[in-house]
């Protein structure tokens, strides 16, 4: 019967709160933890992930060698030296993982924070102003989302002059073409919330758009926000990727994306050189798999149906879970032959 | 009637849109693509009379033939005729004849792989949300990983495991190139050996989305009254399983295929280009990497086409299948 009593516990630790948090200013800070997501060992997972390869990021570069050193042992796997093996022309792959994945953060980052303004502007301003200027942001919106962007991308880097392919050059362009779907979830978001009272009543004080904007609407969409900059991030890294994989890269930058692209110039694929183009590609999806998984929890401050949801699900395991040995238990007091488990479940 | 007038009249707009950047992006743009153009032209024997410059000039901008609302009519004036001009690194070729010969490869590829991820996405996700807690719905989190992965870098996996490896499958191209195109038995084998890895990769990397979206609105589809309703009667799972929750739980997966198709086709593109495969993403990426700015545009336009069209008979579908849509509007 131990197992009762976590469970009594919990509740006596949830009817123990309220007074604590009525003393002094809790409940501001109660009002912020509700924007924070709940810890759960995904959570964990996904910020281990993102942390780790950030860190690798920032401060790999000052603890692996030159990344562009040519020596005189092409194509070797891995080894005490050199842990990823080298390229073709002798280049330790783990110094030029590092860098490059620095560059992929900086230009995922870059794209993020872009394309963010770009959709709040179109999403926020356009819903919050509503009729015409509503109307023609969310056509614009609803255009670039049906027009395929890596195609539009390509096109755009192919008639920029290799010269003048700078990574802001990408960058802006990732962002012009990927700005449109999180543009129309925010202004959903917004349209729900202009229409609430207390929009309303700063509107009739006088408060100046921006300020309504800003004060009233923008820290109730703070989670949609977030949630939307986290897969602007993906899309931009994998985006660039993709163009640096195929030699539209930004020309003065190394990222995950030129790394593969180097290791299929250099047939790393007809070569069997699987340390050469497996970690890039690895590290793109792992932090991508962080970043989503992070993105699921800030999905549970949005739509909290969905945390219920979790909540419910655990109750009802924790409850199958603890039937289930009191059956156990009460059968072994019985004294009968005890039933194969397999039968339990 | 007016859901299908407004529809049919938004994708008139996004058509004229991608049109209109087609027109703006060259124009705008540093570089003057009609001088490498030519030079690349004269480098291939061909002669550079002073049509082949006007021609190039009114598709790509920098020339002197009148103001820019003049270009602008030419413009669409040859495109009606369907004339994109005359491709350089296939040259003498018209840019409209070679995309016509890569379009059957890129249609039956990306269309069959992504009616296969959406039907196969779809019916796994509505088991998935039908049965929380399964071994199935423990796959979910998973399918993240195989969202956030590179498109090409999958296929490069792929061939690597599948082809180099275990040798199952060619590394490269569309076809046997010992065979000549037709409609035989031979050639259609070889095209389907060539077109599997391909085709896997874009199901595997595709399936994830589906079968997410389909998982999470069946979740939220069950706890409907409706639900509880059909239950209620005694009809059988399976009965409330197939017409009372995946039905009403599939419209946003339906909804949502306008983005999925963009994705889709973006992710097409650069994996065409590792297998070398004779569609219309690889055409582009050559037309980018020769400086052939004719079939780039050419290129761009019919993708741009091919995607706008779909959508819009997924929306006239979806009209269909939702007659609240039609209401609502």
């Amino acid at each position: 019967m131990t197992n009762l009593e976590p469970a009594v516990e919990a509740t006596a630790a949830d009817t123990a709160e309220p007074p604590a948090e009525a003393s002094g200013d809790a409940p501001v800070r109660s009002g912020w933890r509700m924007l924070l997501p709940t810890m759960t060992p995904w959570l964990a997972t996904g910020l281990v992930l993102i942390v780790g390869i950030t860190l690798f990021g920032l401060i790999g570069p000052f603890l692996v060698g030159d990344p562009d050193q040519i020596r005189d042992m092409g194509l070797t796997g891995p080894s005490a030296e050199f842990p990823l093996g080298t390229t073709q022309i002798g280049q330790d792959v783990l110094a030029q993982l590092a860098y490059a994945t620095r560059g992929s953060l900086e230009i995922g980052f870059l794209v993020g924070v872009l394309a963010t303004i770009l959709s709040c502007f179109f999403g926020i301003y356009g819903a919050y102003r509503g009729r015409f200027v509503d109307e023609a942001f969310s056509l614009l919106s609803n255009v670039f989302l049906v027009i395929p962007g890596l195609p539009l991308v390509i096109v755009i880097s192919g008639f920029v002059p290799r010269e003048s392919r700078g990574l802001w050059t990408i960058a802006v362009v990732l962002a012009v073409t990927s700005w449109a779907a999180s543009a129309r979830v925010l202004r959903a978001q917004t349209l729900s919330v202009r229409n609430r009272d207390y929009v309303a009543a700063s509107q009739v004080s006088g408060e100046r758009p921006w300020r309504v904007i800003t004060v009233e609407i923008l820290p109730n969409l703070l989670p949609v926000i977030a949630s939307q900059f986290v897969f602007a991030v993906i899309a931009a890294i994998l985006g660039e990727a993709g163009l640096a994989f195929i030699g539209l890269g930004a020309s003065n930058s190394s990222t995950l994306g030129t790394m593969l692209f180097y290791a299929q110039n250099g047939f790393a694929l007809p070569l069997g050189a699987w340390w050469w183009f497996v970690p890039p590609g690895l590290m793109i999806a792992l932090f991508g798999m962080g970043l989503s998984i992070v993105n699921f929890s800030i999905d549970e401050i949005i739509n909290p149906k969905l945390k219920n949801v979790r909540l419910h699900r655990r109750q009802a395991r924790r409850a199958a879970r603890r039937e289930r040995r009191l059956a156990r238990s009460s059968r072994g007091a019985a004294g009968g032959v005890p039933e194969p488990e397999v039968s339990d479940r | 009637m007016s859901y299908f007038l407004r529809k049919l009249g938004f994708y008139a707009v996004a058509l004229w849109a991608a049109l209109t950047l087609n027109f703006a992006i060259p124009r705008m743009l540093p570089g003057n693509p009609v001088d490498i153009l030519l030079a690349k032209l004269q480098q291939r024997g061909g002669t550079v009379s002073q049509e082949t410059r006007e021609a190039y000039a009114l598709l790509l901008g920098g020339g002197d033939s009148g103001p820019l609302w003049q270009q602008y009519i030419d413009y669409f004036k040859n495109l009606l005729h369907g004339d994109l001009g005359v491709s350089v690194s296939y040259y003498p070729a018209q840019v409209s004849d070679v995309i016509g010969q890569s379009i059957p490869w890129t249609v039956v590829l990306v269309g069959l792989s992504t009616i296969i991820a959406a039907v196969l996405g779809v019916s796994l996700g509505a088991f998935a949300g039908w049965k929380p807690g399964t071994w199935l719905d423990s796959l979910v989190p998973a399918t993240t990983l195989l969202a956030a992965v590179p498109y090409f870098w999958l296929a490069l996996i792929l061939t690597y495991l599948l082809a180099r490896v275990l040798g199952w499958f060619p590394m490269q191209g569309g076809y046997d190139v010992v065979l000549d195109p037709g409609w035989n038995a031979e050639f259609i084998g070889s095209a389907i050996q060539y077109g599997f890895l391909p085709a896997l990769t874009i199901v595997l990397a595709s399936i994830g989305g589906w079968l997410l979206g389909m998982r999470n609105m069946m979740v939220s589809t069950l706890s409907e009254d409706y639900i509880l309703t059909a239950e209620a009667k005694g009809l059988s799972p399976r009965k409330i399983l197939r017409s009372y929750a995946s039905r009403n739980a599939v419209l946003p997966s339906v909804a949502g295929f306008a983005i999925s198709l963009g994705f889709v086709v973006s992710g097409s593109v650069i994996t065409e280009q590792v297998f070398s495969y004779p569609g219309l993403g690889g055409r582009l990426l050559g037309a980018v990497q020769n400086n052939d700015y004719a079939l780039m545009q050419g290129v761009f336009l019919f993708i741009t086409l091919a995607v706008l069209g779909a959508n819009l008979v997924v929306d006239l579908l979806y009209g269909i299948i939702d007659p609240r849509t039609r209401a609502r509007s």
